[in-house]
């Protein structure tokens, strides 16, 4: 993702002489190729994110697009306040771009997993948000951004992520992945790789499932939600995210005030709680929270069984 | 304003009056006209609590009109107790402390990476000198050679809580920054002169960022006011105020 984010970057910053990127100290053999096309609109500001971010809020008051690039909670929660007063309060354009989403950075532990991220990011006023689910998603995203004029946040995963779908014609709508009415399991980002899986596995006992990636967490498209989901008997959320703030949130929001309206599970991280993390991949920490294709499974066939 | 708002501050908008009438009057390429033009040079104030005294300084410059200065914190104004960018020639609102320098940096690269020739100066209270980002932002700027940035501090010796001194200590200020690179200017921040000698001397031959070091005083040509900490937060009664006018002679 980081790549084909930084290759899709580079393509925009081509077009756009005003585009600049911004790094705190990292993005080590990835942002490289952006740094030697464009020497005069790259700046590593060393490791110093507040500062990174208030740069940035400068720069694009001068009438510039910034990008700033760097590990989750790094770009996010340890400059706040900056992107909450300088940026938003100001709608500057500034991009914030963080690698790692989720359990992205696996053993690294816990300073390094993104698990709030997106739910305070989208609390921003003004901000946009979005959470790709693979490449392609990535590729739309930041073209999209790029050019919107708006404060935005962008939520990558790592590397090595596949396409998980048809290309993207509409990335502020949701995109289908999988066709199936009568369970729908919205997923935002990387982990919607686990949703088709689960959809598979549920398949082979009969279930009709579909799988519909919601990159764009803000501004919401509430009527191409509803489109998505019409006509289902369970609605099922999936982030690798906790579930405060997150999909689950935003979808519990938009149905809330229905009359009649199908069950919403929401299956994310547990909140951490004070308990130390462990060690482990991506992919063993996720089966670990209860994100296993099995374990989404059991819980939609046990959602399913109370209807 | 602050009189009729029963707003606080006053003690920190005295301490920089001089400075920003120097900076108005002398220094700043801004034109009330054209409050926007890309050329233009920048000022951010990040003491924002001191607004009262940036409101009345562009009202005087002919941003808009002063009767607009009434509106001071009243029920659905712009004009808000910490300065606000909704107001005609202000940059940038702050008022929570630490965001003023690093925006200034980044206005100050764009500048220079523009070559439009404009320099962007900072006020910054001595207080504020406590948050982390600013020292990130002073650390920054030499390395990059921003000598189109000039910061300056109000070092009135008073913050929130009691003097610099007994608070968090800033000695030796001074050579805390040129230790970190910058072009150092000590000087009496009521001095009219001085203010006018260094801050036209940006940007810095040097190559450097300036700092300019204005000691000052808080509260300045009010007598029951200058030094006292209370004026940081109290409003002046009626007496009070016809007082402290006719010290000031306005």
């Amino acid at each position: 993702m980081r790549t084909t984010f930084i290759e899709s970057l580079s393509q925009a910053a081509s077009e756009n002489p005003d585009i600049w990127l911004l790094c705190g100290d990292l993005g080590y053999s990835v942002l490289e190729p952006f740094a030697a096309k464009f020497p005069d609109r790259y700046l590593n500001v060393g490791v110093a994110e507040q500062n990174m971010a208030g740069i940035a809020a400068g720069i694009a008051l001068s009438g510039k697009t910034v990008f700033i690039y760097s590990i989750g909670n790094f770009p996010t929660l340890r400059c706040l306040e900056q992107l909450r007063n300088d940026v938003c309060y100001h709608g500057a354009d500034v991009k914030v771009v963080a690698v790692g989403a989720g359990y992205a950075y696996g053993s690294q532990g816990y300073t390094h997993h993104a698990l709030e991220d997106a739910g305070i990011m989208s609390m921003l006023p003004g901000i946009e948000v979005f959470v790709p689910c693979d490449p392609m998603e990535v590729r739309a995203a930041t073209r999209l951004i790029a050019g919107s004029g708006k404060p935005s946040y962008l939520r990558l995963s790592r590397q090595g992520e596949p396409d998980l779908g048809a290309t993207v014609t509409d990335l502020r709508k949701p995109r289908v992945l999988r066709d199936g009415r009568d369970v729908v399991i919205l997923a935002s980002g990387p982990i919607a790789s686990r949703a088709l899986e689960a959809a598979g596995a549920l398949a082979g006992r009969g279930r009709d499932v579909g799988v519909v990636s919601v990159s764009c967490l803000k501004p919401l498209d509430e009527v191409a939600i509803r489109d998505a989901v019409r006509g289902a008997s369970l609605i099922v959320t999936l982030e690798e995210h906790i579930l405060r703030g997150g999909l689950f949130s935003l979808m519990a929001g938009v149905f809330a005030g229905d009359a009649v309206r199908p069950p919403i599970a929401g299956i994310g991280i547990p909140e951490q709680g004070g308990k130390t993390s462990q060690a482990g991949s991506r992919e063993a920490l996720l089966d670990l929270a209860g994100l296993s294709a099995e374990a989404i499974v059991a819980r939609i066939e046990q959602s399913l069984s109370k209807r | 304003m602050v009189h009729a708002a029963k707003a606080s501050h006053i003690g920190g908008c005295l301490s920089m009056a001089d400075i920003l009438a120097v900076l108005y009057t002398r220094i700043l390429r801004v034109d009330p006209v054209d409050p926007q033009a890309p050329s233009r040079d920048r000022f951010v104030l990040s003491k924002g609590h001191a607004t009262a005294i940036m409101y009345a300084t562009l009202a005087e410059c002919g941003f808009f009109s002063l009767a607009e200065l009434d509106a001071y914190c009243r029920d659905g104004s712009i004009f808000t107790g910490h300065v606000s960018h909704a107001v005609p020639g202000v940059e940038v609102s702050t008022g929570s402390l630490g965001h003023g320098l690093p925006i200034a940096i980044g206005m100050a690269l764009a500048a220079r990476n523009a070559g439009a020739g404009s320099r962007v100066f900072c006020l910054l209270s001595d207080g504020e000198c406590d948050e982390g980002s600013n020292w990130e932002g002073i650390l920054f700027a030499p390395h990059h050679k921003l000598s189109n940035l000039c910061v300056i501090v109000d070092f009135n010796k008073i913050q929130s809580f009691g003097s610099v001194a007994e608070v968090l200590n800033l000695d030796p200020f001074a050579e805390k920054w040129k230790a970190f690179g910058w072009q150092v200017e000590e000087i009496d921040g009521h001095d009219l002169t001085a203010l006018e000698r260094v801050l036209g001397g940006v940007p810095a031959i040097s190559g450097r960022p300036t700092v300019v070091i204005a000691h000052t005083v808080k509260g300045k040509g009010v007598s029951f006011m200058e030094n006292k900490l209370e004026w940081h937060y109290r409003s002046p009664s009626d007496e009070l105020l016809a007082q402290a006018l006719a010290e000031v002679g306005a």
